[in-house]
């Protein structure tokens, strides 16, 4: 009988869950009692709604335990490890039996998360078991040539992961065109889209299957360096990421001559970010790995002719890479199967905001954004109503509930005037204020404009301003049009995707938003209940009990009230932070 | 554009005499002759500080051929770089979309209100540094704040304010 197998998810999801505690729980209870099994970690499966996770495989097959904690932990060691008796009401997901959460992988194909969760990052033989670098090493023992690979990854109909959604295959022809002795292939790593953290789950989770794909890339270009753009703030992708890169050397799938194709050599590096998030736009990124500020250039020269150090280069997304070594093991097919007419495939959402279940899936394209949300996702959070999902980040827009049954493809999303992006979805309930989200993205977008671009620069300044003012009660009449004007301005004379994209929050939520902006600057009044100088909170007087939990609650002591008699919120003090409201079991706090 | 400029009051003025340089001469000579290095190094130099010191930006103008005009364009240009010094613990509160959706706001008044500091402002007793960042990258166990290495999710106010109380019980019990 083999070892029965224990598992942790140690993604950063599940570290910031508790699963190290978990882990060293569990760690300690094997020590001491020396029980027999086998204890490892793996990263994370993308069920982040249920982290701390905790697999266990014996002679059955796999259970994985969710919402694990030290005290559930040890349970689960001493019933189902040591008694052989699972415990099925913690089980979330199996293929032993139905769980209530098993919805949430109905329809998900993983590609490009084939790995995750399933092996230990940090383990290169773990990764080849699965059929890591069989693509590399097919290409080196059948001898396939650089524009039969490219020709492979054009048939899969691959688009780029990041975003723009470009023909993967293309760019690489286009590199692969340019005559040079230096050619470089980069993995743009700088997932900056807040709210989005599929590259960091896959780079955390199956640092291999990026490499393999930068491999191959670099052989179907003829590219010499490869650099890995990450972003400081994934210090466990960089960390995994090193030693991933170390282990392809020793087993000679980097250096020179790899797997033995004669005068194929390639090194990768790692370029960590510094925080600014334009630089995920190619041009900046590549000005940032030569030290400069990352301020984006003109295009043409495209990088595939003059990009790193002007030598052409080829820039693709986390995601892109971790799609190529399967399509080229598995044949253009094996991708191409699934998907709409012009994209092809599938695509990782981050499943965020107000879902029950929140997390990554890996869906076919073309699924619709309703099954995405209520049946994947499990709906809204405390059964609240939808109202939209916000798709692409500070450079996407809004889609409203009247839109929800379109299939997630590029062409249809990008009609309705937001863009699929990276893959980022926040979902929004009635509770969410549509001019605050537009000024939420304004905010964000404008501090990180380079500055290079006068509308730009100015343009994102001014329409802050104006959604600020709408925000706290002083919007005037003419508001709606200056922002519409002024965004349509910035989108027409800015260099790069920042600025041709930081309106489209505005833009959207005007367009099917309208009613709140006017509801703002007519009648001073936030219809989501969420602008905070528009609300006032107050304590009815015949509901308060005098349980003083309000008052104990409350983070700047605003409330006043002794023990059984009615409580009073002292206006001046209150940062209408909300705290009161949610705490008070009696409904005396009222919000309007 | 996040600018931050030098400021020449009394107050924020770091005591360079206490600055050791011969910390990142290893540094400085890892990356001699290396094209590109200027993030690296300027990153080298946080890690060994919390900050980059006036002092540092000098002695990598004398040490390598970057000018300081060029140091200075690039550690004003990216988020990461601090010119002034921190406080022992660094907490970062997430404002990324989903945590924002949550009610990050929230969190950041409480937080600011108990330290009785702004962005990116230090307490007087060089405890706490309040930062604002962009996205932690664990939006389903929003909203989070990070101090140091930890992370911790699901916050209120409330919550989140009490964790920093224990945080300064914890320190007065080491001191």
């Amino acid at each position: 009988m083999t070892q029965t197998k224990v598992i942790v998810g140690l993604g950063s999801c599940g570290i910031a869950a508790g699963a190290n505690k978990v882990y060293n729980k569990i760690k300690a209870l094997q020590e001491a009692e020396k029980l027999n099994f086998e204890l490892a970690k793996t990263s994370c499966i993308g069920m982040c709604f249920r982290e701390p996770l905790v697999e266990v495989i014996d002679e059955n097959g796999s259970m994985i335990y969710g919402d694990v904690d030290e005290d559930k932990a040890i349970e689960i060691i001493q019933q189902h490890v040591i008694g052989l008796n699972p415990i099925k009401d913690y089980v979330v997901k199996t293929d032993l039996f139905t769980t209530p959460d098993s919805i949430y992988f109905e329809g998900q194909v993983k590609i490009a998360l084939r790995n995750c969760g399933y092996i230990d990052p940090e383990n290169i033989q773990e990764y080849e078991d699965r059929g890591g670098y069989s693509a590399l090493k097919l290409i080196a023992k059948d001898k396939i040539a650089p524009d039969v690979v490219i020709q492979t990854i054009i048939d899969s109909g691959l688009r780029g992961r990041g975003g723009g959604g470009f023909p993967t295959g293309m760019k690489w022809r286009f590199a692969r065109a340019s005559q040079s002795a230096e050619k470089y292939i980069i993995c743009n790593a700088d997932e900056g889209d807040p709210g989005a953290f599929m590259d960091r789950s896959l780079l955390e989770g199956d640092p291999h299957a990026v490499i393999e794909g930068m491999i191959i890339g670099a052989y179907a270009i003829g590219a010499t360096d490869g650099v890995i753009y990450c972003r400081a703030e994934y210090p466990l992708a960089i960390k995994r990421l090193n030693i991933a890169l170390a282990q392809a050397h020793e087993r000679g799938y980097l250096g020179n001559n790899i797997q033995g194709i004669e005068g194929f050599n390639l090194d990768i590096h790692i370029k960590e970010g510094a925080g600014a998030f334009v630089c995920g736009e190619e041009t900046a990124l590549m000005a940032s790995i030569e030290g400069k500020r990352g301020m984006p250039s003109k295009r043409p020269p495209f990088p595939a002719e003059s990009g790193l150090w002007r030598k052409p280069s080829n820039i693709n997304n986390v995601e892109t890479f971790a799609n190529v070594s399967y399509i080229v093991s598995h044949g253009a097919g094996s991708f191409n199967k699934y998907g709409t007419e012009k994209s092809k495939g599938t695509k990782v959402f981050a499943l965020t905001g107000k879902i029950k279940h929140g997390g990554l899936v890996e869906v076919p394209m073309g699924m619709s954004l309703r099954d995405i949300i209520f049946k994947l996702g499990g709906g809204i959070q405390n059964n609240k109503k939808f109202k939209a999902v916000q798709l692409g980040g500070p450079s996407g827009g809004c889609i409203p509930e009247h839109l929800i049954d379109i299939l997630v493809d590029y062409d249809q999303v990008n009609a309705t005037g937001a863009i699929m992006g990276s893959g980022g979805m926040v979902v929004m309930d009635e509770t969410t204020c549509m001019v605050d989200v537009a000024r939420f993205f304004l905010d964000f977008t404008q501090k990180e404009s380079c500055g290079k671009c006068t509308f730009c620069r100015i343009g994102t300044k001014r329409m802050l301003e104006i959604l600020s003012r709408i925000t706290v009660g002083e919007g005037q009449e003419g508001d709606i049009e200056k922002l519409e004007e002024l965004a349509l301005q910035v989108r027409d004379s800015s260099l790069c995707g920042l600025g041709q994209t930081a309106p489209n929050p505005v833009l959207t939520t005007i367009k099917y938003f309208r009613h709140e902006y006017e509801a703002h600057i007519r009648d001073k009044k936030c219809p989501a209940h969420n602008c905070k100088k528009l609300l006032t909170y107050e304590i009815v007087a015949d509901k308060c009990t005098g349980c003083t939990v309000c008052a104990v609650k409350c983070p700047v002591k605003a409330i006043d009230g002794e023990r059984k008699k009615v409580h009073h919120i002292n206006q001046d003090i209150c940062i209408k932070c909300g705290d009161c409201y949610s705490t008070c079991r009696f409904d005396a706090i009222t919000k309007s | 554009m996040r600018i931050q400029r030098i400021s020449n009051n009394v107050d924020t003025v770091e005591i360079d005499g206490e600055v050791d340089l011969s910390l990142i001469m290893p540094l400085i000579n890892k990356y001699r002759g290396k094209k590109g290095s200027l993030i690296p190094l300027l990153q080298g130099v946080q890690t060994v500080y919390g900050y980059i010191p006036k002092s540092a930006f000098e002695l990598l103008a004398k040490e390598t051929e970057l000018t300081l005009s060029d140091m200075y364009g690039v550690a004003t240009f990216y988020a990461q770089f601090r010119l002034k010094p921190v406080g022992k613990n660094i907490v970062k509160v997430c404002h990324g979309t989903a945590c924002h959706v949550q009610g990050a706001d929230a969190i950041s008044t409480a937080i600011k209100d108990a330290l009785g500091v702004e962005d990116g402002g230090t307490t007087p007793d060089r405890l706490f540094t309040l930062e604002t960042v962009a996205c932690l990258g664990c939006c389903s166990l929003a909203p989070v704040m990070m101090i140091g290495e930890e992370t911790f999710g699901k916050l209120t106010g409330s919550s989140a304010v009490k964790i920093i109380k224990e945080i300064r019980i914890r320190e007065s019990q080491n001191k």
